[in-house]
């Protein structure tokens, strides 16, 4: 098989895994990354208290690309603010662009993202969107310059799975830029199925955070993930609507 | 009085540079921003914390 390489703004990354680094012990990350042969993780930016000493980034291996969000935005000012506070952190130019009005499902305003998405692209940040998934607001976040378009499965931190299939598909099929798929995938097979559909990479944390063992469940969605990508490179077979046909050569055997 | 990450403090008429070491913080590892402007790491030893300023310190943590 040819190199398989995704693509998002400068960078190329042969995994298609991104990894989130919440609600688990940091100590797990680099066994996280490993297994799950992550390339970018995503982290938050938070106000530095005096009591935690160790930084996060003393236990993300070199090599990987970091992906701050702007979690706690609850418009576009304050997502830019956040943005403009992690890149001034010093690791790189990447934003998982997040904003939410609403605590209780934490569903993302595409309006306010749009807006966000256009300011940052502007100075130069590579603006990864996460977003509802919906075709005209995907279509405008192209236009004010994304790098690419991270739809939700289902609500955030869920582990309900692809509950918004169909209309990732519409942005698979419509939107010409990396559709990654973020928020609510809570298994591998789930990974495994929206990689069938043609996403071109997966982001998952809760679904290893809550699980039993976060460096075993990472090499899991490895799989899954990989599974999923090259059977959307292979081309699934067909689906038939009715009867059956057979796999063996139905002559030639006893009968004439 | 300055407002730093929400909280009053004072800390009017030193820098930030010292203001982070004495809260033991690597400068390295935190952004700065003063009434909403970033403020560049090399000016965190020339910048000196004024009465009413308000003062984020901010750090990566782990997120989805």
């Amino acid at each position: 098989m040819q190199e398989d390489i995704l693509k998002i703004g400068p960078k190329s990354f042969h995994s298609r895994f991104i990894l989130g680094s919440g609600k688990y012990s940091m100590k797990l990350i680099e066994a996280a990354v490993r297994d799950g042969g992550a390339e970018l993780i995503t982290v938050a930016v938070r106000r530095a208290n005096t009591k935690e000493k160790e930084s996060i980034l003393d236990y993300i291996p070199e090599g990987v690309t970091l992906l701050p969000n702007t979690s706690g935005a609850r418009d576009a000012k304050e997502a830019v603010r956040i943005a403009r506070l992690g890149r001034e952190l010093g690791c790189g130019d990447f934003v998982k662009i997040e904003i939410m009005r609403d605590s209780k499902y934490l569903l993302p305003d595409n309006e306010e993202t749009v807006k966000a998405t256009k300011i940052l692209a502007d100075e130069g940040f590579v603006v990864m969107p996460y977003m509802y998934p919906d075709l005209n607001a995907a279509r405008d976040l192209v236009g004010a310059g994304a790098a690419a378009v991270m739809p939700l499965a289902s609500p955030i931190g869920s582990n309900k799975g692809l509950a918004t299939k169909d209309f990732i598909q519409i942005l698979v099929d419509e939107i010409d830029l990396p559709i990654i798929v973020d928020a609510g995938i809570g298994r591998p097979s789930q990974a495994c199925e929206a990689m069938e559909m043609g996403v071109d990479a997966i982001m998952a944390n809760t679904a290893l955070a809550t699980s039993g063992n976060v460096a075993l469940m990472a090499s899991a969605f490895k799989d899954g993930i990989n599974a999923g990508r090259k059977a959307y490179l292979a081309g699934l077979g067909r689906v038939l609507n009715r009867g059956g046909d057979a796999s063996d050569p139905l002559t030639g055997f006893l009968r004439d | 009085m300055v407002k730093i990450n929400g909280k009053e403090e004072d800390a009017a008429g030193i820098s930030v540079a010292q203001y982070l070491e004495n809260l033991g913080c690597d400068a390295g590892r935190v952004a700065v921003e003063i009434n909403e402007e970033i403020l560049p790491k090399k000016e965190y030893a020339a910048t000196i914390l004024k009465e009413n300023d308000s003062v984020e310190i901010v750090r990566f943590v782990g997120g989805g």
